[in-house]
């Protein structure tokens, strides 16, 4: 029998795997380094989130709800820490067009954006 | 509707990795491979988890977070010191 619940965690799982399909095509389509990481966290963690909701509302145990918290706490901690390093290592390296940047804030602190605190 | 849930999914799902592969591919950097291995590694959860979901079982739920903590490990890592080496 499928309950409510049920139609509410299939839509959040397809709509979950279409974010990831959206990241996707960002990545592969994106000129340069710094669009693509652009591109590829911020459906991303949006997507990942839905297909755990998706998750939640299909399993409804007690044991798994924490479990499928505790992944989901790890993606909102973790993925903007990477994707800061992965856009630091990105201008660090000159990957990226200097012609779609509105402000580029570092400029003035030199090449590589200064050299104070790692990476 | 499980049957058809299936379908979408893996639908969806594999094109994202197909994408996310020939990024990993094409490259052209360092970076842009870290990103794509990182999406890559993403789409896996998402994949994993959907398959949870729509068998209703809990046996998988452990390695949803063992990836979860080794995506960032591996793309801080490689970001950290080998983007570094390659300059």
């Amino acid at each position: 029998m499928a309950t409510i619940a049920d139609w509410l965690g299939a839509a959040c799982l397809i709509a979950g795997a279409l974010l990831g399909l959206a990241a996707g095509v960002g990545v592969l389509r994106f000129p340069d380094a710094l669009s693509r990481m652009h591109a590829a966290t911020k459906p991303q963690v949006l997507g990942v989130l839905l297909l755990l909701l998706g998750i939640a509302l299909r399993l409804r145990s007690p044991a798994d709800l924490g479990m499928i918290l505790l992944v989901a706490v790890f993606q909102l901690a973790t993925a903007p820490v990477a994707a800061q390093m992965i856009g630091r290592a990105a201008y660090r390296s000159g990957r990226l067009d200097r012609g779609l940047l509105d402000a580029d804030e570092l400029a003035e602190r030199g090449p590589g954006g200064g050299s104070a605190g790692p990476a | 509707m499980n049957t058809f849930l299936a379908v979408v999914l893996t639908v969806l799902l594999s094109v994202t990795a197909l994408l996310a592969l020939a990024r990993l591919y094409r490259g052209p950097s360092l970076v842009d491979r870290v990103i794509a291995a990182d999406m890559l590694l993403a789409t896996m959860i998402g994949a994993v988890g959907a398959e949870a979901a729509v068998n209703r079982h809990a046996t998988t739920l452990p390695v949803l977070v063992v990836l979860s903590l080794l995506g960032f490990v591996g793309s801080v890592s490689l970001v950290r010191f080998a983007v570094r080496e390659q300059q």
